[in-house]
């Protein structure tokens, strides 16, 4: 297991450092100018030494790897101290990766946007796995009952119909119509008393739901479909032999075994939701990463975008691994060798 | 043998004959929901490609003395607050989103196809492709899709004109983003059906080896093709319609659904028949797609078959 690890790891690096650079070649061989937008007075003069203040002078490799020494050391460090206060180095004289429309580090304004993302995001999948992984479980062992069609039914809506219709819907019906939530996320809102508490669940229920939606359509099927393939086995049988109760042995044979590619997909969904979390902050107004990125690809600012890019990547290769290692260590047929 | 096969055949003759697209369709229309996929796909392409003709109401025509009017005999789908019609958008903007959804599979299946039969059949290519395979599942689609658009978009406006050229970027870009599932399951079938007995005939005889992929291992994976064809349909109208609403898809003299949804996003307070028509549109559509895709997938199954 521990050598594996080792060796999924070293694996991973390579296609990180792929990405990084398809990443990096594509905004940077495109025919865009971050000079273009600026007034026509300004002389061809100056318009040079902007893109040279900007670090666009140098060759095309220089560029590349002074941007992922940005990325991999100079910013890690950064925060390090910031969070540590200890000084490394020569912590003034180190280049760091700015922003073009705001020219402060891209580093602060991710953490100024994560919060607002994780808490909205890692409520909806909360609730999706909460909602799906119980559901998935009745719905398969009461097959073709009505609570079952209920569920394919819901599922098969929840994957076809998209979130940015589906936020729209909500915010028509639950907002305008009936007026019980407010049909923006207002992230300044500060939790004080029990009226804030009430407000702040109020305004995260709309933009929760319709994100949980979608993910529970996918996550009840899957679990449905992995509990079904487990009933009929010899060893389910073997314990309704011995005469134990049929809530024990779905429970605690069924269940165990059922719920270990469910949770590999749990693992390998985080990342997806990242994604979608691009339109519904959109629908809802929620200043999260989704929205600085759009922002960004709005305004051109290149460090930005790939900058957020790349951490999206770099989730996807990270929680890819988290499956890989989970699925390893709740399946002990599973050899690694 | 040929004597062998007339006995057999003299039954059977008085029989119906039978092909495997007749008894994959005699299996489909078992499935209820595929049959109403089918139902639902076909009337939305049936009003998409014929609407525009029978309805003529110009989708671009402004006519502020009737801005945001509400569904009606005059105007069944309302009117936007400019006063354009809104069924005359719709189905216009439905052939666009549908075109998309075609062109962007047709590429994305070749591509994948290609990918998954050369690194399924030649153990050599298999490591690097699926290396390469992976690589691309890495990538955070839409924000590089957001990407690539928004840089790319000005050159091909001006080179191949607005309408067109975006939506060649568009196409090309859902199509080359999304071939990644379709090379896997393709690799994974020519894997199986490469060791069967008659491919095994076939090289004996001295086939050359690519006429041997193309001519007896590939027409064996076309089903799980097809079923891969049908969902990617889904997905890029879905791509191109989160694009459009993210303000980078298509311009707005072009009413995609996506596009209309965008546009509409802002007045749907008053007027919320801008937004609910090209959502509803967008999601029977994908619906119906994804019905369609279980039927075929369980029709194309020989082993599931009675």
């Amino acid at each position: 297991m521990g050598r594996y690890l080792i060796r999924r790891l070293l694996t991973a690096i390579p296609t990180l450092i792929a990405i990084s650079f398809v990443i990096f070649a594509i905004l940077d061989l495109a025919p865009s100018d971050p000079t273009g937008n600026l007034p026509l007075t300004i002389p061809p003069e100056v318009k040079e030494q902007i893109r040279e203040s900007l670090g666009l002078g140098q060759p095309f490799h220089v560029r590349y790897l002074k941007w992922m020494q940005q990325f991999f050391i100079t910013e890690p460090l950064n925060i390090l101290e910031e969070t540590t206060g200890i000084a490394i180095g020569d912590s003034e004289g180190r280049f760091r990766l700015r922003s073009w429309q705001t020219r402060g580090p891209v580093i602060d304004l991710v953490l100024e946007r994560l919060p607002q993302t994780l808490w909205v995001v890692g409520l909806a999948y909360l609730v999706s796995i909460v909602i799906a992984i119980p559901l998935g479980v009745i719905s398969a062992v009461k097959q073709y009952s009505w609570i079952d069609q209920v569920a394919t039914i819901f599922s098969m809506i929840g994957f076809s119909v998209p979130t940015f219709f589906t936020g729209l819907l909500a915010i028509i019906i639950f907002s305008v119509h009936l007026g019980w939530f407010p049909s923006f996320y207002d992230t300044t809102h500060q939790v004080t008393d029990w009226e804030s508490f009430v407000f702040q669940i109020k305004q995260i229920i709309l933009p929760v739901s319709v994100l949980a939606l979608f993910q529970t359509a996918t996550l009840n099927r899957f679990t449905r479909s992995s509990v079904l393939d487990n009933l009929p086995q010899d060893y389910v049988r073997t314990v309704r032999a011995k005469g134990f109760r049929e809530y024990y042995v779905i429970m605690t044979h069924v269940l165990r075994n059922s719920l270990i590619p469910v949770v590999t997909l749990v693992a390998l969904g985080i990342p997806t939701i990242f994604g979608g979390a691009i339109i519904t902050e959109q629908i809802f107004r929620i200043n999260g990463l989704g929205a600085l990125l759009i922002i960004a690809i709005q305004g051109s600012d290149i460090p930005v975008v790939q900058s957020l890019t790349f951490i999206f990547a770099i989730l996807i290769v990270l929680f890819n691994l988290v499956a890989d290692v989970i699925y390893g260590f709740l399946d002990p047929r599973i050899h690694y060798s | 043998m040929t004597a062998q096969s007339e006995t057999i055949a003299l039954p059977a003759a008085a029989k119906k004959q039978r092909s495997l697209w007749g008894d994959v369709w005699v299996q489909f229309r078992k499935h209820k929901l595929a049959m109403f996929g089918l139902f639902v796909i076909a009337f939305i392409m049936i009003s998409v490609l014929i609407g525009p003709l029978v309805y003529t109401r110009d989708p671009e025509y402004i006519d502020f003395t009737v801005a945001n009017q509400a569904p009606s005999l005059q105007f069944p789908f309302g009117t936007d607050n400019l006063g354009r019609d809104g069924l005359a958008r719709n189905l216009f903007g439905g052939r666009i989103s549908i075109a998309v959804g075609i062109v962007a599979m047709l590429i994305s299946m070749f591509v994948g196809s290609f990918i998954g039969a050369l690194s399924g059949y030649y153990s050599k290519l298999d490591g690097p492709l699926m290396r390469f395979t992976d690589m691309m599942l890495a990538l955070p689609l839409l924000p590089l899709l957001l990407v690539i658009i928004l840089l790319f978009r000005d050159t091909l406006r001006a080179t191949f004109g607005p309408e067109t050229g975006i939506f060649l970027l568009i196409v090309f870009v859902i199509g080359i983003l999304n071939w990644m599932p379709t090379a896997r399951v393709v690799r994974g079938s020519v894997l199986s059906i490469k060791e069967k007995e008659f491919v095994e005939a076939a090289i004996s005889i001295g086939t050359n080896q690519n006429t041997v992929l193309l001519k007896h291992v590939f027409p064996n994976v076309l089903s799980p093709i097809i079923v891969a064809a049908t969902l990617s349909i889904a997905n890029a109208i879905i791509t191109e319609s989160a694009l459009s609403f993210l303000g980078l898809g298509f311009p707005s003299d072009v009413p995609t659904w996506g596009r209309l949804l965008y546009d509409g996003k802002d007045f749907m307070t008053f007027t919320p028949w801008v937004v609910i028509f090209p959502g509803l549109f967008i999601s029977f559509t994908v619906l119906g797609i994804n019905f369609m895709g279980d039927g075929l997938r369980d029709a194309l199954d020989p082993k599931l078959r009675d």
